[in-house]
């Protein structure tokens, strides 16, 4: 879904300040998709965010981790537009999107499934998930889209079940499912294993590795189980105090004295 | 917009296509049965005036109007609003003001058309600023009710000669008198549709009146009930009733929420109008008391009982209600009212008429064996 064509957009700014010149001239690189720039959100005199940089790759799977009120989910609502930021920009696809409504950037290829399980209760599951598809696909491709991403969530044979009567655990897969119908450049979770058990974890990191390898939709996923975040992630980011405090790989993560030392409760 | 079609697994006949445009999960109905009995009680409604009491019918219908316009805001997009009086009152004002500066028969069916216009202007004005200024849920509420009352108080003291709008004189609380006979058409190809009875005689029945206004009620009532029911039950119904459930969950799918609401407020405000029209024209008069407070709560209180969520609830309770309050006195009709609201509230939270057909109707069907609803799934659950 993403617009490519940023030459004639006079939105087209984006910094692609992941990109080196070896990955340039090699051409190992795979371009910005998303890049905020000095994010900046207080509330009052609370700063939620503190010029946050942060960015992910096309297709990349980046986790964001840190301790309770880092600001991981204020970040995630200042990408998606749902928090005005105080100051500081996001480029998305190299576009300036700062000052886009959410529903303008979802157009842009930006879909997120929320913390809590966001589904139409009172609709039933066949329902909830024609709304996402219906933006795009009619008639009989509609029809064909609603039933694989029903069967994609494994949610075949409730179909006409309110989805209000859904376990914890289905109502995770169906919002993830609503979510990915979209056909996102960049999918946004979080904590999508929230309350699950075992099988219900695997379930859900099963189908987010599937849709990040097989659609090459990028992810940033935010969670605290670590079992979770090293059976998915690429790349992980650690955020403290409104800012980002480390960048690496799961391993450089884990073996990081300095995050498990704020993770644990002790001064950065 | 585009509606469901039913293509596989449904009725592919013309009547079946038909009635896929009005049938979905969205209102109740999806059988033979529902629209025979629907048939039935149009063709009673129909031959109703001719055992007298059309007059008393036609303002319940017309005031049904108002109930489904707040219907379609509350129940399907979930604003609350407590405004639809001020369009209500500001189309019947409208349509007076217009139609006697212009008392022609198409300067009378250019006020009709004005009335309705005002009632969708006034209510985008005001779904402008608050939707797009930020104003959600019971904010709506407050801001809507404060409309009402800013309106009343302020047409309550319009009785000088100053507050004149040419020939039109607002009257304060004397109310607008001298509203002309609703006239439509144009010089020379109009029909009077007030105080011009046509006589019938039936063998059986003898002779009697028809008002014609009557049956140009029931017509406009029939016709935005079925519009409103293809309306909610089309993909853009669907995203109405997104809004309604999860505002956030719904503007992350890519919609833009602000206008949904902005739009269904406006189309409200419209109906709204309509109605107020249609009041000032069976009444021949208006005065600021569709402002008051008590008049802006009973369409709350019509679609509660009725069930918010359900068109034909709005009707229905609209009709109940009113013929309820004026069968019995005045204070004791408001005691019986609010005692109905509560039990309601606190026992069919959902309202009677999706009471009656999720448990009375499936009894029935159980009692008299006729199964399931003849379409097993909604069209639209079927394909698109």
């Amino acid at each position: 879904m993403s617009d490519t064509d940023t030459d004639s957009d006079p939105d087209s700014l984006g910094p692609n300040v992941r990109q080196t010149a070896a990955e340039i001239a090699t051409g190992d690189r795979t371009a910005t998709l998303l890049q905020t720039d000095g994010l900046v959100k207080r509330f009052g005199g609370f700063t939620a965010t503190d010029e946050v940089d942060f960015s992910v790759d096309e297709g990349e799977m980046r986790c964001l981790i840190g301790p309770n009120g880092a600001g991981k989910s204020t970040l995630l609502n200042l990408i998606t537009g749902t928090y005005e930021p105080t100051a500081g920009s996001v480029y998305y696809d190299g576009h300036d999107i700062t000052d886009h409504d959410p529903h303008e950037r979802v157009e842009r290829g930006i879909s997120m499934k929320f913390q809590v399980p966001s589904v139409y209760g009172d609709l039933s599951v066949r329902e909830n998930v024609r709304l996402p598809i219906q933006q795009f696909a009619d008639g009989t491709e509609r029809a064909r889209l609603v039933e694989e991403a029903i069967e994609a969530a494994g949610l075949s044979g409730y179909e006409n079940v309110d989805a209000s009567q859904l376990s914890h655990g289905q109502q995770q897969q169906l919002e993830l499912g609503m979510a990915a119908a979209l056909e996102p450049d960049l999918l946004l979770l979080d904590e999508p294993v929230a309350g699950l058990d075992v099988a219900e974890r695997e379930a859900i990191a099963e189908r987010v590795t599937r849709l990040n390898e097989e659609e090459g939709i990028a992810f940033v996923v935010i969670e605290h189980d670590t079992d979770f975040v090293a059976s998915i992630a690429d790349e992980v980011t650690v955020l403290h105090n409104g800012d980002v405090f480390r960048e690496g790989s799961v391993e450089e993560i884990e073996s990081d004295p300095e995050v498990q030392r704020i993770y644990l409760g002790g001064e950065a | 917009m585009s509606t469901n079609n039913a293509t596989d697994g449904t009725d592919s006949s013309l009547p079946g296509r038909i009635r896929s445009r009005f049938e979905g999960p969205n209102t109740i109905g999806e059988s033979r049965g529902f629209w025979v009995g629907f048939l039935v009680a149009v063709a009673a409604l129909a031959v109703y005036p001719v055992f007298g009491g059309g007059s008393q019918m036609a303002l319940f219908m017309v005031l049904a109007l108002l109930g489904l316009s707040l219907s379609v805001v509350w129940g399907y997009s979930g604003v609350l609003s407590f405004g639809q009086v001020v369009f209500f009152g500001v189309g019947a004002y409208t349509f007076g003001v217009v139609s006697i500066n212009f008392a022609t028969p198409g300067g009378i069916t250019g006020a009709v058309v004005a009335g309705v216009l005002v009632g969708g202007l006034s209510a985008a004005m005001l779904g402008y600023f608050m939707f797009y200024g930020g104003v959600r849920d019971v904010y709506v509420t407050i801001i809507t009710l404060v409309s009402t009352i800013v309106l009343y108080t302020f047409m309550a003291q319009t009785a000088g000669s100053e507050w004149t709008i040419g020939e039109a004189a607002l009257g304060g609380f004397n109310g607008m008198p001298d509203i002309p006979l609703l006239t439509l058409g144009i010089e020379g190809a109009s029909y009077q549709f007030i105080y011009n009875p046509f006589p019938m005689r039936v063998v059986g029945i003898g002779a009697f009146e028809l008002s014609p206004f009557y049956y140009l009620v029931l017509l406009l009532l029939l016709g935005t009930y079925l519009g409103l029911r293809a309306l909610v039950n089309s993909d853009y119904g669907r995203v109405m009733v997104a809004v309604r459930e999860d505002e956030d969950r719904t503007e992350m799918f890519g919609y833009d929420v602000t206008r949904v609401k902005f739009v269904v407020f406006t189309l409200g405000g419209a109906i709204a109008g309509l109605s107020g029209v249609l009041y000032a024209a069976r009444n021949v008069y208006i005065d600021p008391t569709v402002f008051a407070l008590q008049f802006a709560t009973l369409p709350v209180i019509w679609v509660s009982l009725g069930g918010r969520k359900s068109l034909l609830g709005a009707i229905l309770a609209t009709i109940g209600v009113e013929y309820l309050r004026i069968s019995m006195s005045g204070e004791l009709a408001l005691v019986l009212l609010g005692a109905l609201l509560l039990v309601t509230i606190l026992v069919l939270p959902g309202g009677f008429v999706p009471w009656i057909d999720e448990t009375v109707v499936p009894w029935l069907r159980g009692l008299f064996g006729t199964g399931s609803p003849d379409t097993p799934q909604a069209p639209g659950e079927v394909s698109d």
